[in-house]
């Protein structure tokens, strides 16, 4: 059977995904040291698994409510209400989600009618542009730069606006780049999104990486912000929960509403053993999380400073836990440099042209990986550069 | 490895609690954790060396994988305070027996908690009746043989699988 005619046309014209590409060429290498991955290299914090299994043994293996456990759904708001400073209602403002992955694509849907144009920065999370497509969307890409430490410039940010514009992904700290916006950064865009009406779909999945001294600031906590922006947020990164698949949004009860009204249809809830361990997580797993962000900005440090000493520019990112280094003045494109340096090496990460096109000239190295591991990689990839 | 640290040191320098977990990190591995530089680092140590907030550096040895496995036992003591010395003289004198490789002063049903080793049950029997007991002071004591370990100063004796990540995700 011919199957071309068979797939719908705003599926069928997503590319094929950088990072699967790369995947393929890594995927049956034996020794390779891999700076590609984008999760944590923790377990998930021993007290936050253990609650999972109690879970388990008490039978709880129900679906539940379709916004999630109320249990939880306070949980989370009393943590957002902490850590973003925005107050939110747990019975009416607040829904658990597969992931942010999920919530993305549920906002979207709930917010688009086909044609309306979401602007969101480059280089940016793998999903972002064709999560835009599959709702119907136009994703209106406005690249980001090295000289701005990768941080969304307003004025740029101006001119991609346009009468079809609906909705400004926002996604700092930053995958692929590192990047973070101060307060007084995120308050110019806020501006234009008021002036503009624009609804802010604000992924905030590594607010809790941050690892120098200014404080993560949430885009919902300004002014005029909270009645338009849907804070996306989850478990995955800060507590190393990502086979989990737990995440969830935050935003007025209409908005919160209608991405329900999808939810329900396609998921119905998330896993009740996630949701429990989740609960565990928010009220016990904060000393856990602060070892491992630690852990993490020791390695950050380290590998700036070594890609830095060995002639590789590369800028202090403030968050997640990913470094973007500039490898453009060894005059290879991403994908070229990354696949050289996989064969000669086998030291493997993410050619930047994974996250849009304006990675090219940059990779993205994941520095979730054992400290052994990463000055290994270094050595392997300072001799290298030094063959080029 | 693990290090010994006198109690009531912070517990919370991050160069401390590196060499806790692993003794063997070269000066210069922790220096490039914790970016500082190799002279600092060793200095660092070497202080602690010197005013006893470093004691030692032991390796942790799962005894089961040893051929000459001795036995354990923790030893539940209770004892007399001294007028004037409370009870550091008396758990300094029960501490000095080699056959003592920990003593803790406890809150509870007893005073001190001792570990002690020998080569067999006898060896402990008869450190516990023959020195133990018999040291003026000592009121009563409790004998428990340690039968397995799993768990010794943060490390665990059975070690979690490691579970493969994807080489590349998203």
């Amino acid at each position: 059977m011919d199957y071309s005619d068979k797939i719908a046309h705003q599926v069928a014209a997503i590319p094929r995904s950088g990072i699967r590409d790369f995947f393929d060429l890594v995927q049956g290498r034996d020794d390779v040291i891999s700076l590609g991955v984008g999760e944590p290299d923790f377990a998930t914090p021993w007290s936050i698994r253990e609650a999972a299994i109690f879970s388990l043994e008490r039978g709880q293996t129900s679906y539940t409510s379709n916004l999630g456990l109320l249990q939880l759904r306070e949980s989370i708001t009393n943590y957002v209400s902490d850590f973003f400073k925005v107050d939110y209602d747990a019975s009416t403002e607040v829904i658990v989600t597969v992931g942010v992955s999920e919530a993305i694509d549920l906002a979207l849907r709930a917010l688009l009618n086909p044609g309306d144009e979401v602007i969101y920065h480059e280089p940016c999370y793998v999903s972002y542009s064709p999560s835009i497509s599959m709702a119907y969307g136009v994703g209106v890409p406005v690249q980001t730069h090295k000289a701005d430490a990768f941080a969304l410039h307003p004025a740029e940010l101006e001119k991609a606006i346009t009468p079809r514009s609906r909705v400004l992904m926002l996604n700092f700290p930053t995958n692929p780049t590192g990047a973070v916006m101060s307060a007084d950064e995120l308050a110019e865009i806020a501006k234009i999104c008021v002036k503009h009406d624009l609804i802010v779909l604000s992924d905030e999945i590594y607010s809790e990486l941050r690892y120098d001294t200014d404080e993560h600031v949430s885009i919902a906590s300004m002014p005029g912000m909270r009645e338009r922006t849907i804070l996306l947020h989850g478990f995955s990164k800060a507590f190393a929960m990502t086979g989990f698949r737990l995440g969830y949004a935050c935003a007025p009860a209409p908005l919160i509403d209608a991405m329900m009204k999808i939810h329900q249809y396609a998921m119905l809830c998330a896993p009740i053993t996630s949701q429990a361990a989740a609960i565990e997580a928010l009220e016990n797993g904060l000393p856990a999380m602060e070892k491992m962000r630690e852990s993490y900005h020791q390695r950050r440090d380290f590998l700036v400073r070594r890609l830095n000493e060995m002639g590789i520019d590369c800028h202090l990112p403030g968050g997640a836990f990913y470094v973007f280094p500039d490898i453009s003045k060894f005059g290879l494109s991403s994908m070229e440099f990354a696949m050289k340096l996989l064969e000669a090496e086998d030291v493997a990460a993410v050619p930047g042209t994974a996250f849009g096109d304006g990675g090219d000239g940059f990779l993205r190295c994941c520095y979730a990986t054992s400290f052994e591991e990463l000055r290994t990689a270094m050595d392997r990839l300072e001799r290298f550069i030094k063959t080029l | 490895m693990k290090i010994i640290i006198t109690e009531n040191e912070s517990m919370n320098d991050p160069l401390l609690t590196l060499l806790q977990q692993k003794a063997r990190y070269t000066d210069l591995e922790l220096a490039d954790i914790l970016s500082l530089s190799e002279a600092e680092v060793s200095a660092r140590i070497a202080a602690w060396e010197a005013d006893g907030t470093i004691l030692g550096y032991r390796a942790v040895v799962d005894s089961q994988k040893v051929a000459n496995k001795g036995v354990a036992a923790f030893i539940e003591v209770k004892v007399t305070p001294e007028r004037g010395g409370g009870f550091d003289g008396m758990a300094m004198r029960i501490a000095r027996f080699d056959q003592v490789v920990s003593c803790y002063l406890t809150s509870g049903g007893y005073d001190l908690m001792l570990v002690v080793r020998g080569k067999d049950l006898l060896e402990v029997a008869r450190f516990v009746s023959e020195k133990l007991s018999t040291i003026s002071g000592v009121i009563s004591s409790a004998t428990h043989f340690h039968l397995k370990t799993y768990k010794d100063n943060g490390f665990l004796f059975q070690q979690e699988e490691l579970h493969e990540r994807l080489p590349v995700t998203p």
